[in-house]
């Protein structure tokens, strides 16, 4: 699959000197649903603005379908729908109004039929005559992407989509991406819900302090997922793991009175019952057994952790 | 060019204004028909022709000078600047569109309006005194002319604007004592003589004088004069609102 936004080293500081992008890379592919994860402050609407064009970058580039969104901002900005973090619309219009300027303002001519079958689709139909200002937050949500998608975006940005939205309509929200994705759009969307992310992205980027701490296929991410921890409780403290035990390396806990064992249970072997009978043998007596699993959840705070 | 663009954005603060067309009209309507009977009836007729007009005629350019200069400015002002106090100003700074394609849709159509609400108060005036136009063809030039630029200046009033008290502080403090002590109700010969010369400081007089030459054939400054000070303001507008986009001042962080 090839790129289609591609970020080269950005940068952003806000007036004031405050630097919200310290050189961010990364390769957004063709139809992907790409799932960006960070806590708040960690640059994920200064990201997708400069891409878009809110912001000016302060230094790195950014490609769009090919094209430099500063040289070339009419083509790039044409392939681009965004679904701002905020509910950002004008109070006294009504839905049909509002969707059919943004898409006039893209440069497209007057599609109604396209644009009734957009509401349609977001179930927006029976709302189109409605004031803006009647409309549930929920709804308003929806609006929010009709505009975005009015004028036939290739790729569409959900700043944090689902935030303060209540169960039913998050799950209508993931569908409605997924349908997207089925019609080509590539999908960048951020959120700090980890089960977000695990539920509809294809990769996961994790962004904290204006970095990119990584970004992974999210089978790959389940994949670290599936290791699960074994810790064994010994009623006598070790200073050290007998050698009879090195090859499963086991981490000591600082009073010697636990030990713990990682192992893949996506493996044919977990090597559990080698580990117990091995423990019998060097002589320590087992007290208690427990097992962890490690999720998205630890491995995004152990990442973020990392860098703060 | 976006030409969908400033369509879009001239016709839906096109649809704005008309939305509140009663509101919008009735105003000026009502507050010119006052000054008519205040100044053209009341004292008028205490009053003997000035520069060989009836005071109530006299009047007419600058009431209409008065109204178009700020509604240009206000409704101008208030276009750009309710998208950022709202928010969706993002839309605008995300679409495929420049600045003159922005700038010619919110100022067109504030330029617009306020030549609605011009021609209003001119047919409202023939109610009141009788009107000869000399030169019409410059009246609709200078008309025109007063309402693109000041509604220029409002867009730019818009952008700087961070709160509402801003918005309105220009075009009350600025704006209107501009108008009013610019010759709007006198001509500026009838005023003692340091001010004569204060006067000539003032930029409205230069576009109420042209403005009147227009109406009566007379002036208080020569209608080159006019041109060229209505020609510069529009200019130096232009070139601020160019600096503005460049720059992303106030908008574009
Ligand atoms: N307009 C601004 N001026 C100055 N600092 C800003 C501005 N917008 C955001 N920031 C700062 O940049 C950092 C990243 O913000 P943001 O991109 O909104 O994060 P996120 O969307 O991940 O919550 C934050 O520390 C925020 O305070
Ligand atoms: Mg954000």
């Amino acid at each position: 699959m090839s790129s289609i936004i591609s970020i080269k080293n950005l940068r952003k500081a806000y007036p004031g000197g405050f630097e919200a992008l310290k050189g961010v890379n990364l390769e957004i592919e063709q139809g992907e649903i790409l799932a960006l994860l960070g806590p708040n402050g960690a640059g994920k609407t200064t990201l997708i603005s400069t891409v878009c064009g809110i912001t000016v970058p302060t230094d790195g580039s950014i490609t769009v379908g090919g094209f430099d969104t500063i040289k070339d901002y009419r083509a790039t900005r044409d392939l681009i729908g965004l679904v701002p973090q905020e509910i950002n619309l004008e109070p006294f219009e009504t839905v049909f109004s509002s969707v059919s300027f943004s898409r006039g303002l893209f440069g497209k001519p007057r599609d109604d039929a396209y644009i009734n079958r957009i509401l349609d689709q977001l179930s927006l139909g029976d709302k189109q005559d409605s004031k803006i200002m009647a409309l549930s937050g929920g709804m308003k949500r929806r609006v929010l992407i009709a505009k975005a998608l009015s004028h036939e975006p290739r790729v569409l940005f959900l700043d944090e989509p689902t935030a303060g939205v209540d169960v039913e309509l998050r799950k209508d929200m993931w569908d409605i991406v997924a349908g997207l994705k089925a019609d080509g759009v590539t999908i960048i969307l951020t959120t700090h819900y980890i089960e977000e992310a695990e539920a509809i992205a294809d990769r996961v980027g994790v962004i904290n302090g204006g970095e990119i701490l990584l970004v992974q296929d999210k089978s790959e991410l389940m994949a670290q997922m599936g290791q699960k921890q074994l810790q064994i409780a010994i009623s006598d403290p070790v200073d050290e793991i007998p050698d009879a035990l090195s090859a499963y390396a086991l981490e000591r806990s600082e009073d010697g009175l636990s030990l713990t064992y990682t192992y893949d249970t996506t493996g044919e072997r977990t090597g559990i019952t080698t580990l117990l009978n091995d423990l019998a043998a060097a002589g320590l007596v087992m007290t208690d057994l427990q097992t962890k699993q490690s999720s998205l959840e630890d491995i995004f705070v152990g990442l973020v952790k990392e860098t703060t | 060019m976006n030409i969908y663009a400033v369509q879009t954005i001239y016709r839906t603060e096109m649809k704005r204004f008309f939305r509140t067309i009663t509101q919008s009209l009735i105003s000026p309507v009502l507050s010119t028909s006052l000054y008519f009977i205040v100044f053209g009836a009341a004292i008028g007729s205490r009053i003997d022709e000035v520069e060989g007009v009836s005071y109530g005629a006299f009047i007419v350019p600058g009431l209409i000078m008065l109204s178009v200069m700020t509604q240009a400015t206000s409704n101008a002002s208030f276009g750009i600047y309710f998208p950022k106090f709202i928010g969706t100003i993002y839309e605008l700074l995300s679409a495929p569109v420049n600045f003159l394609e922005i700038v010619l849709g919110y100022v067109g159509a504030a330029a617009t309006k306020a030549m609605f609400i011009g021609v209003i108060i001119l047919i409202t005036a023939f109610f009141f005194v009788d009107l000869n136009i000399a030169h019409p063809i410059a009246m609709v030039a200078f008309l025109v002319m007063t309402c693109l630029s000041f509604s220029l200046l409002g867009f730019i009033i818009g952008i700087w604007a961070g709160n509402f008290e801003q918005l309105q502080l220009i075009p009350l403090l600025v704006i209107t004592p501009l108008v009013f002590l610019g010759g709007s109700f006198y001509s500026i010969s009838m005023l003692p003589g340091i001010w004569q010369t204060i006067a000539m400081f003032n930029p409205v007089v230069y576009l109420i004088s042209g403005f009147r030459w227009a109406f009566f054939g007379t002036a208080d400054v020569s209608i080159g004069i006019s041109l060229a000070a209505i020609a510069l303001f529009t200019g130096a507008c232009m070139a601020a609102i160019w600096w503005i986009f460049r720059t992303g001042w106030r908008i574009r962080q």
